[in-house]
């Protein structure tokens, strides 16, 4: 029975695909054209313009609000749905910050759960066909990791004092490599946020353009657009397992520099 | 001339912009208008988490702990009190048989005591009579001697005036007395 299903759905892909295949097949693949921020009113993007960016950071926001608030607002002892994924969230979470950051990160667990919750659902919202997907820009996760690049290094020598140096002084090598450990490290804490911030907007983005550029590809090839079709099918699976794994990477590595804070003996 | 590298920094952006192939990232006139709203949802989802969904599943977690370590001390208290109730059971046996041995102890030490007495009241009532009846046969005996004598006195009398002699009355006493005796 699924095998007939199979191929009835494969020969309407073909059958489609002859049917709508483009007069004249242009290769008109624009992966980037997703990423641009325009206006909802019309007019330019002034800084307190209404844009697609708006759009998708409130319903990021809204699908925070319905999952946490919304989703445990019944506060039953035995849980449903909702409230299990809430509740889930929440424990996952709150472990991580325990375990990586140390028991006196817990008070720093409500910023960091704001940062995973939205960059989970920013990055679910992105995957819906259509949207815009705010995490794929620098300018939104260059500020989440300045955040948390800022966060650590205030935190770091309000806690320590200038003992939050030590970071950098690894005491544990001989004397003689020190300063070259330290102008490494130096350069290792300085590029963190760099790093933190492209990783997150550098996976999302590329996912995307690959699925874009598939779709490119579909739509090029008429007959044979199945092909670029189930591509987009398994890219997708893989796009909907990196926008959970970016955003729990971005969550530890917040952690573990909340750890380097926090401790800062090696 | 200020205005001038302005005018071309502002021609590349709007050529980025336009251009299909550019990386929209890159194109920097948007980028207030990103960091504004994503300040806006940021303070928006820590208020939402910090002041309302945090605080209500930390506190139904917390209850739910709270009912589950009850629930089992109450499991604790119940087991704890059906011991102390088969302990109590089987102390009030233990209690009950004791009393029924002492009970029974009782009664046998006063049955004992009520033996003693009725025998020793028999005793007595034994003594007494056969000491009566002692003093009885004596006095029986004594009034037979008493009796054997006159007869003997008298047939030895009517004997010896019989006989034809003269009874001396002391001479005949003193005999009968001196056989008597013997």
């Amino acid at each position: 029975m699924g095998k007939l299903f199979f191929y009835v759905a494969l020969a309407l892909v073909l059958v489609s695909g002859v049917i709508f295949a483009p007069e004249h097949a242009a290769l008109a693949i624009h992966p980037m054209d997703q990423f641009n921020v325009a206006s909802l009113t019309g007019g330019a993007v002034g800084t307190f313009a209404i844009t697609n960016v708006t759009l998708w950071l409130a319903l990021a926001v809204v699908c925070v609000f319905l999952l946490m608030v919304v989703g445990s607002s019944r506060r039953a002892i035995v849980p449903g749905r909702a409230q299990s994924v809430a509740e889930l969230t929440y424990g996952f979470i709150y472990k991580m910050v325990e375990d990586v950051a140390g028991k006196d990160g817990v008070k720093f667990f409500p910023y960091i759960m704001t940062l995973f919750m939205f960059i989970l659902m920013a990055n679910f919202l992105g995957l819906i066909p259509m949207s815009f997907t705010t995490t794929s820009h620098i300018a939104v996760t260059a500020i989440l990791a300045g955040l948390v690049f800022l966060t650590v290094t205030i935190v770091g020598f309000v806690k320590n004092g200038a003992g939050f140096l030590g970071l950098f002084w690894v005491s544990s090598a001989p004397l003689a490599l020190r300063p070259i450990l330290a102008i490494i490290e130096l350069i290792s804490y300085f590029v963190r946020p760099v790093s933190h911030s492209i990783r997150l907007a550098g996976n999302v983005m590329a996912g995307h353009a690959v699925l874009k550029v598939f779709a490119g590809f579909a739509g090029a090839l008429g007959l044979f657009s199945f092909l670029p079709i189930f591509a987009i099918t398994a890219v997708y699976a893989l796009e909907v397992l990196v926008a959970f794994i970016q955003a729990y990477v971005f969550t530890i590595l917040t952690c573990v520099y909340l750890k380097d804070a926090l401790h800062p003996s090696h | 001339m200020a205005s001038n590298t302005q005018d071309a920094a502002h021609g590349a952006a709007e050529a980025a912009h336009g251009s299909a192939p550019g990386m929209p990232q890159l194109d920097f006139s948007t980028f207030g208008n990103q960091i504004f709203w994503l300040a806006i949802a940021l303070v928006a989802i820590y208020l939402i988490l910090s002041r309302v969904a945090l605080p209500r599943i930390a506190a139904v977690l917390a209850e739910r702990q709270g009912t589950i370590t009850n629930d089992l001390a109450a499991a604790e208290d119940l087991k704890a009190k059906a011991v102390e109730a088969e302990d109590a059971y089987n102390k009030a046996l233990a209690d009950a048989r004791a009393e029924a041995q002492r009970i029974a102890a009782e009664t046998r030490a006063e049955i004992q005591v009520g033996l003693d007495e009725a025998i020793a009241k028999a005793d007595e009532q034994i003594a007494a009579k056969t000491a009566e009846s002692e003093k009885a046969i004596g006095e029986i005996k004594a009034g037979a001697l008493e009796s054997v004598k006159l007869v003997a006195a008298d047939t030895a009398e009517a004997l010896v005036t019989a006989l034809g002699g003269k009874a001396d009355e002391k001479a005949i006493a003193t005999a009968v007395a001196d056989r008597m005796k013997g």
